[in-house]
């Protein structure tokens, strides 16, 4: 005889989404660039930055209030209403 | 007094009996009497042939008894039009002649006798037959495992276990863990991380069966779930951290001697089934419903044995100091848990400290050491104290506070010892606190807690992870019912 077990999962399907594709230039795009909030990630992304820049992409700088809770939802909508490209770095 | 989908009753008197049921065998004569002025259709629970010498059906898979919410034999029920008109149970000569419209029943027998209870409400049945005919309160996809399929590796391929085999849970043993609980089945108890999905106190159940939990477990696993399911302690963090921690509970109150915890010898170790069901039901949720799975959002560099699970209860009753929970802020005698963000237990030996100086001084040597001798401030510790060096506490009089106060003034470091490549350890502090003194814990980043068995000179140290807003908070949860 067949047994039916219950489900102890969250049943959830997962969304699937395609990827943007990747810009041929960042030139006059604007590039996001997220930090976490771990040590010494901004010594990272500063340099990222500074190249990006030379690249002529128009960058400006995000910080997660701590890196041990996911972004805030306020903060990631400010991102991909301001972005059309989002770096974010993990430094530890 | 029917369920839905109950076969229809003839007409005329139903009597529902059973052939273990003293009072069912007393009124035989009674049935015999009845049969001769109505009509009677008895049936029978067990044995098929009883009464001797009446015809009777055998309620053999207790479709009438369940549908028809008999509860005790025997039942009198009339009849009319197939719809229940009145019903006596039980042997009560009055009710039985105002029921039956007989006069002059049971003429050798006492006026009352008690019945018993009905196999439709046994309690190795009832969920049983709830499942076979009731329509189920339960929401929960149905998952069918094959028949030549090997339901626990069927569990294991499907991902659902966290490398140890897990109780199936079936519908009967799911209805069966809700009851331990008041709460609905559909009542929302919490959002788990990392996928943030609602659990409700059914899946919860239905993690709490795979664990391995009694259903008097359930409300501390409830509870345990809404401990850890918030921002405050950030089970999001607490997973998704390089560091080798998890939830440790520390449970508090009678309940804990109710239900069996262990508080005693071997408190962190095997053999208690309510200590490791418990804390192994809290995984399985963050895992099976909050998804979050080692080498996906878990990404810890190590790991400990105690992320599968790690709870004990405090020793109140031997303990010198008011309990943890009490510390916190729950009364006394309330049932309640403490869920912090742990690694596995250290040992902390001291065989020769017969006053309580001496014994801090200790504690305070090895507590100094946590996670690294030059971090201070940024993770918080239970410390365990076991009975034997409890009781130089208790022998001096120290309470609680006494105790933390005396520890903390022995764990001011001076910043020279602490700035980065002093002692020969890049590690440390930025070079401008060096002349600052920084305390290691910050003022209530030490738990304390007494448990463990009673021979020994062992305390243990539960080292934490980034407290405070940045990372976790300890959360104490008053546990319901």
């Amino acid at each position: 005889m067949n047994t039916k077990l219950l489900d102890p999962t969250n049943e959830s399907r997962v969304a699937t989404m395609e990827m943007v594709g990747r810009p041929e230039s960042l030139k006059g795009l604007t590039v996001g660039l997220l930090d976490i909030a771990k040590a010494r990630g901004d010594v990272f992304l500063d340099r990222l930055e500074e190249r990006l820049s030379e690249m002529g992409a128009d960058v400006r700088r995000y910080k997660k209030p701590t890196f041990t809770k996911p972004a805030p939802v306020d903060l990631r909508h400010e991102i991909t209403t301001q972005c059309q490209v989002v770096i974010e770095a993990l430094a530890d | 007094m029917t369920r839905d989908g109950a076969p229809r009753l003839p007409d005329g008197l139903v009597i529902v009996v059973k052939r273990e049921c003293e009072t069912c065998r007393m009124v035989v004569p009674v049935l015999e009497q009845l049969r001769n002025t109505s009509a009677v259709t008895i049936y029978t629970q067990d044995d098929p042939l009883f009464p001797d010498g009446l015809p009777s059906l055998h309620d053999g898979d207790l479709a009438v008894s369940w549908h028809h919410e008999i509860e005790t034999v025997p039942t009198v029920i009339r009849v009319e039009n197939g719809n229940e008109v009145a019903r006596t149970i039980g042997w009560v000569r009055d009710e039985w002649e105002t029921v039956t419209g007989v006069g002059g029943l049971g003429a050798g027998l006492p006026p009352f006798r008690p019945g018993c209870g009905s196999m439709s409400v046994d309690p190795d049945l009832e969920h049983r037959l709830a499942v076979r005919f009731g329509n189920s309160v339960l929401g929960a996809r149905r998952v069918e495992i094959a028949g030549g399929e090997d339901e626990f590796e069927a569990m294991f391929d499907r991902g659902w276990t966290d490398g140890l085999p897990v109780v199936p849970p079936t519908e009967e043993r799911v209805l069966r863990m809700l009851g331990g609980t008041t709460r609905a089945p559909g009542d929302v108890v919490a959002v788990v991380p990392p996928d943030l999905v609602e659990v409700t106190i059914e899946k919860i159940a239905i993690n709490a069966v795979m664990a391995g939990c009694k259903p008097e477990y359930l409300p501390w696993v409830i509870a345990a779930v809404e401990a850890v399911c918030n921002d405050t302690f950030n089970i999001h963090g607490v997973l998704a951290t390089t560091m080798p921690v998890g939830p440790v509970i520390v449970a508090n109150g009678p309940g804990t001697r109710a239900i069996g915890m262990n508080s005693g010898m071997n408190t962190f170790g095997q053999g208690n089934r309510a200590n490791l069901t418990i804390g192994r039901a809290v995984q399985l949720v963050v895992r099976n419903i909050g998804g979050g799975r080692p080498g996906e959002v878990d990404r810890a560099t190590h790991g400990n044995p105690g992320k599968i699970s790690f709870c004990f209860a405090e020793d109140e009753t031997g303990s010198p100091w008011t309990s943890l929970a009490v510390s916190r802020g729950v009364a006394p005698g309330v049932d309640a848990l403490t869920v912090f963000p742990g690694e596995g237990p250290r040992c902390v030996v001291d065989q020769l400290a017969r006053d309580p100086e001496s014994l801090c001084n200790t504690f305070a040597a090895c507590l100094r050491t946590l996670h690294n001798p030059k971090s201070v401030l940024a993770f918080d510790a239970i410390l365990v104290v076991g009975p034997e060096h409890a009781r130089v506490f208790a022998e001096a009089g120290w309470d609680r506070d006494r105790v933390l106060a005396e520890l903390h003034a022995r764990l001011q470091i001076p910043g020279s010892e602490l700035v980065r490549g002093a002692n020969g350890i890049a590690e440390g502090v930025p070079a401008h606190l060096k002349d600052a003194t920084l305390p290691k814990f910050r003022p209530n980043g030490i738990l304390l807690v007494h448990a463990g068995g009673g021979a020994g000179l062992f305390s243990a140290i539960i080292g934490g992870w980034a407290n405070g807003n940045m990372g976790s908070e300890p959360v104490t949860k008053e546990v319901g019912r």
